[in-house]
């Protein structure tokens, strides 16, 4: 999977690995952005509240 | 002779790999599962804890700025109270009722942290405790800050800013403030106390007393026990002990965290 991707790349090893760091940053801020608060939205925390 | 042995190992090694691409790939699915997984956990319990407890203390400074801006427009003398923070001055202050979901007080712990301020917002839903600019709740059938019976919060223990996340490392005789527009109300911690979920005993105005009249003012403070867990609650006690009007300014053991709102 991910040895397709490295193949996939264009250019020498060097412009490789700083795709897929940008490819890698790009990532992780449309998690912290959109798909984790999602997900927290979607999951149940603990109460914290006395009731009942 | 030679011909099978040459033909076999490379059919073997053919199909190996075929094999060996199929195990690669779920492996590296799961793998990546993992990773995904742990990355959210470090969000929710590090990352997005820090955030929001940022957010919310800075909620709570806008709110302190605005209650100074609001007193100094207002005609009221900024002096000291006639003879000194001993003097009597009688029972406090004590808000109406306030819209819900709207911040109405902050919660100054020293215990806590020095520069520990949260602000407190109507009613305890999700829209309150979940929120990166409000985070703790007033139970709102319970009393008002410095009011006859029992004020009583709830807010998280760990993520969404974690407000009580060290509420079990208070001691008795820990002050535990409460700001509001009028002035800041002074409770000291009296004890903790492990209850069910379903412990509504606990916010009272007499906890765990059903029916019986109010004579004594408290603060109680409600979220999860253990970490992480629904499992129980930790309730925290603290007694009224006395109020400072606005016009007296901030009592001397918060003065560092009311004035850093004052200073901008």
């Amino acid at each position: 999977m991910y040895i397709a991707l490295w193949r996939a790349l264009p250019g020498p090893v060097w412009l490789r690995i700083l795709l897929l760091v940008l490819l890698a940053a790009v990532l992780l801020t449309a998690l912290v952005l959109w798909v984790f608060p999602l997900i927290d939205s979607l999951t149940v925390q603990p109460d914290v509240t006395v009731e009942e | 002779m030679s011909e099978p042995t040459t033909e076999r190992p490379r059919a073997l090694r053919r199909r190996a790999r075929k094999r060996l691409n199929l195990v690669g790939i779920f492996g590296e699915l799961f793998i990546t599962a993992g990773v995904l997984i742990l990355l959210f956990l470090g969000w929710q319990l590090w990352f997005n804890d820090i955030v929001f407890g940022n957010s919310q203390r800075n909620s709570a400074e806008e709110l302190s700025t605005q209650w100074e801006q609001d007193f100094e427009q207002s005609d009221e003398p900024t002096e000291a109270a006639p003879g000194g923070a001993e003097a009597d001055l009688g029972d406090p202050v004590v808000l109406g009722d306030v819209a819900e979901n709207a911040k109405f007080a902050n919660l100054i712990i020293p215990r806590l942290g020095s520069d520990y301020k949260r602000p407190v917002a109507e009613g305890v839903g999700n829209s309150v405790l979940n929120n990166a600019n409000l985070g703790t709740g007033h139970y709102e059938s319970s009393a008002m800050p410095g009011g006859m019976g029992n004020f009583a919060l709830a807010s998280h223990r760990t993520a969404y800013g974690g407000s009580f996340h060290n509420i079990h490392e208070l001691i008795v005789g820990d002050s535990i403030f409460v700001e509001t527009e009028d002035g800041w109300y002074k409770y000291i911690f009296r004890g903790l106390e492990y209850v069910k979920p379903s412990g509504v005993g606990v916010i009272l105005p007499v906890p765990q007393q059903p029916g019986v009249e109010a004579t004594e003012r408290l603060i109680t403070l409600t979220t999860c026990n253990p970490f992480l867990s629904s499992a129980e609650r930790i309730i925290a006690y603290g007694v009224y002990d006395s109020w400072y009007p606005r016009a007296g300014g901030p009592p001397a053991e918060i003065a560092g965290v009311a004035s850093a709102a004052a200073a901008r």
